[in-house]
């Protein structure tokens, strides 16, 4: 089936077989919901009930709800948009960009990735929604011609073509993430007792059986999905990244945007996949397939995506002083020192000098460490945008309209409540739906067969690493690993 | 109709490999092959053909590609010219991201439409199997039996290629 390789760590720990995959997976999906699964529902669902509050305040007394102001037109909605879109994207980039690269540790960390990204846009998308005001005539960003006679919408704006950036990546990451889901929706329904589950998942399995022609077709998709979604996933944020560059807003109108803000979105991505990945394991009992090696590569992708983020912040204020544009100093040297300096400072530490940690060993493999890390990281990113956003709003041409932006209450509690959307989300899904891609996760099993003594391993965890084992495999099979490589 | 199959189950992909090659070569015909997971050159070994989704998925892409550009060159350029910031009606740079955009969403809605239309998998309220441990970790071959078939024979080719159990099963196919 798999070259065994003599050098890299096993993906999966524990010795499992084919079986044991499908048991620890829908375990969580079979057994009644546990007591600390109802208990972060009703916080999840407390907070969903802030942001439903919010809508409603925002919704009928109308955007004066919120703090923005004559010169600062958008300031938490477009944070928090860009915030989110941005934590979506690793989800994208392990399941696409992984697989054309053939790292096959994504498996058991991509259903997980992927169902965060969806999560994350439809809590992204609630935000240029409300900013409407009417969110009931949302329908006017689409290519309709209006009521007043044939004028249609312009194609030449880049909030436009956010549109249909992010409706595309929407739908097609759903797709996706629920044709991945498809194969394991029948493994639990072929295992399923009930009468309601059998019915449920055999429609949401859609009737596959797992037939050698299916799977061939499926990896097929699976392929080219991954191929489309890679440069997809790329423009999205590349096209967010326009809204701002293409105006002529001092610290907006920046040609190193589109790099930058992919990176960062990866940054942030990869973050929040390593909170949720980090909770999921410990919660569902899954450390032998999210193990110390996937949390480390994670840390990995963290700090060079963090990295590129640094080397662009210092790229930015080399430009606007190399640019000689007074307005575009002024913009950046106010960023650092004016009244909004500790935002900056706080994204400079969070985003810029505390993932370096992770160039040390024992920090990329402690549980804790990474834990925090992660967390001060999406709050370095959320800072970032509010930075870009706020301090390049609150002062630009015309000193005489000079203002501060602050929240109300109802800002702050449409972004919390977008926090309630997530994980009452996140929540469901890990209760009904396999986390873990049982199929892949088969597919990559046996590189936990330990062949001979060449393997190396230096670390203390992996205790089965010197046993030679053939979990799987019948000890009379006639095994030829190289084959089908 | 009713089929009547022999079911060889395997526990081993390797060894499943192994038996649809010697199955094959017997002459025996093999219905269809179940596993819990997509396995490295089956079909090759089955004698799948390659799948023609891709070059589907190419030709939804250009339709997409096609409409786009169609779209924002009659709205913009003919039916309602509009002058936005200077530039000329039909700023092609200005129309690259919506029709990338619009591709990516042709392709991939036209191609996974296809897939599912093309295997038949849609919402059903039961779905019958062959073998449920099919889904779990067991590889299932089935083979289509009739009166003229030989079971004793079928079973002990079946065995001797590392099949663990040979079963029989009727299978209604709607």
């Amino acid at each position: 089936m798999q070259h065994v390789s003599p050098v890299r760590e096993p993906l999966v720990t524990g010795g499992k077989s084919y079986h044991d995959v499908t048991q620890d997976v829908c375990r969580q999906v079979e057994a009644a919901p546990n007591v600390r699964w109802m208990a972060a529902l009703s916080v999840a669902l407390f907070f969903l009930g802030v942001f439903l509050y919010s809508v409603y305040r925002t919704l009928w007394y109308g955007i004066g709800e919120w703090g923005l102001n004559k010169t600062v037109g958008w300031a938490w909605d477009i944070t928090n948009f860009v915030w989110w879109v941005g934590i979506g994207h690793a989800g994208t980039l392990i399941s696409a960009v992984l697989l054309l690269f053939r790292q096959k540790w994504r498996s058991s960390i991509n259903r997980a990735a992927e169902a965060m990204t969806i999560f994350a846009v439809i809590c992204a998308a609630m935000f240029p929604v409300l900013h409407m005001g009417r969110p009931w005539l949302a329908y006017w960003v689409f290519p309709l011609q209006n009521t007043f006679g044939s004028l249609w919408v312009n194609f030449n704006s880049p909030l436009l073509w956010d549109v249909f950036a992010i409706s595309t990546y929407f739908t097609v990451s759903l797709v996706f993430w629920y044709t991945g889901l498809v194969p394991d929706f029948a493994t639990i329904r072929d295992r399923a007792k009930g009468p309601i589950a059998k019915v449920a998942y055999s429609l949401l399995s859609m009737g596959w059986t797992g037939s050698a022609k299916h799977w061939s077709r499926y990896e097929t998709v699976s392929l080219i999905l991954a191929g489309v979604s890679t440069p997809l996933v790329l423009s999205v944020h590349t096209i967010v990244s326009m809204d701002f560059a293409t105006s002529v807003v001092p610290g907006w109108h920046t040609t190193i945007f589109p790099p930058y803000f992919v990176a960062g979105a990866i940054f942030s991505g990869f973050a929040m996949v390593l909170t949720l990945m980090l909770i999921t394991r410990v919660v569902f009992k899954l450390e032998d397939y999210i193990t110390m090696e996937h949390i480390a590569l994670m840390n990995k992708i963290m700090m060079i995506t963090g990295s590129i983020v640094g080397v662009a912040y210092i790229t930015e204020f080399f430009i606007a002083w190399y640019s000689q544009v007074e307005f575009e100093q002024y913009a950046f040297i106010n960023r650092a020192t004016g009244p909004y300096w500790w935002a900056y400072w706080s994204m400079m530490t969070c985003n810029v000098i505390t993932p370096q940690l992770v160039w040390i060993r024992k920090v990329r493999y402690s549980i804790p460490l990474t834990f925090v890390l992660s967390i001060i990281v999406n709050i370095g990113m959320w800072f970032e945008r509010f930075v870009i956003i706020v301090t390049s709003l609150h002062r630009d041409y015309l000193p005489s309209s000079w203002v501060m932006f602050s929240p109300t209450i109802i800002d702050i509690g449409i972004y919390v409540g977008t926090m309630g959307l997530f994980f009452t989300l996140f929540l469901l899904f890990a209760k009904f739906f396999p986390v873990v891609n049982m199929a892949e996760v088969k597919t990559v099993l046996k590189y936990t067969v330990d062949n001979g003594p060449t393997y190396t391993g230096h670390d203390p965890h992996h205790d089965l690493i010197h046993k030679p084992t053939t979990h799987g495999v019948p000890a009379n099979a006639p095994v030829n690993y190289n084959k089908h490589d | 109709m009713t089929k009547r199959f022999a079911l060889g189950i395997f526990d081993d992909e390797d060894v499943l490999m192994h038996a649809i090659e010697n199955v094959r070569a017997a002459g025996v015909k093999i219905y269809e092959v179940f596993t819990p997971f997509p396995i490295h050159g089956i079909d090759d070994a089955l004698g799948i053909e390659r799948s023609r989704l891709p070059i589907a998925a190419f030709f939804y892409g250009m339709c997409g590609l096609a409409f786009a550009l169609w779209m924002q060159i009659y709205m913009l350029g003919f039916d309602w010219p509009m002058i936005i910031g200077g530039k000329p009606h039909i700023a092609l740079p200005a129309f690259i991201p919506v029709s990338f955009e619009l591709t990516v969403f042709f392709t991939c809605h036209g191609m996974v439409i296809t897939f599912y239309a093309i295997s038949k998998l849609y919402p059903r309220w039961r779905t019958p199997v062959l073998d449920v441990r099919s889904t779990d970790d067991k590889f299932v071959m089935a083979i289509e039996i009739n009166e003229s078939t030989d079971l004793n024979n079928l079973s002990k080719l079946l065995r001797e290629n590392g099949a663990s159990e040979v079963n029989e099963k009727e299978m209604t196919k709607n």
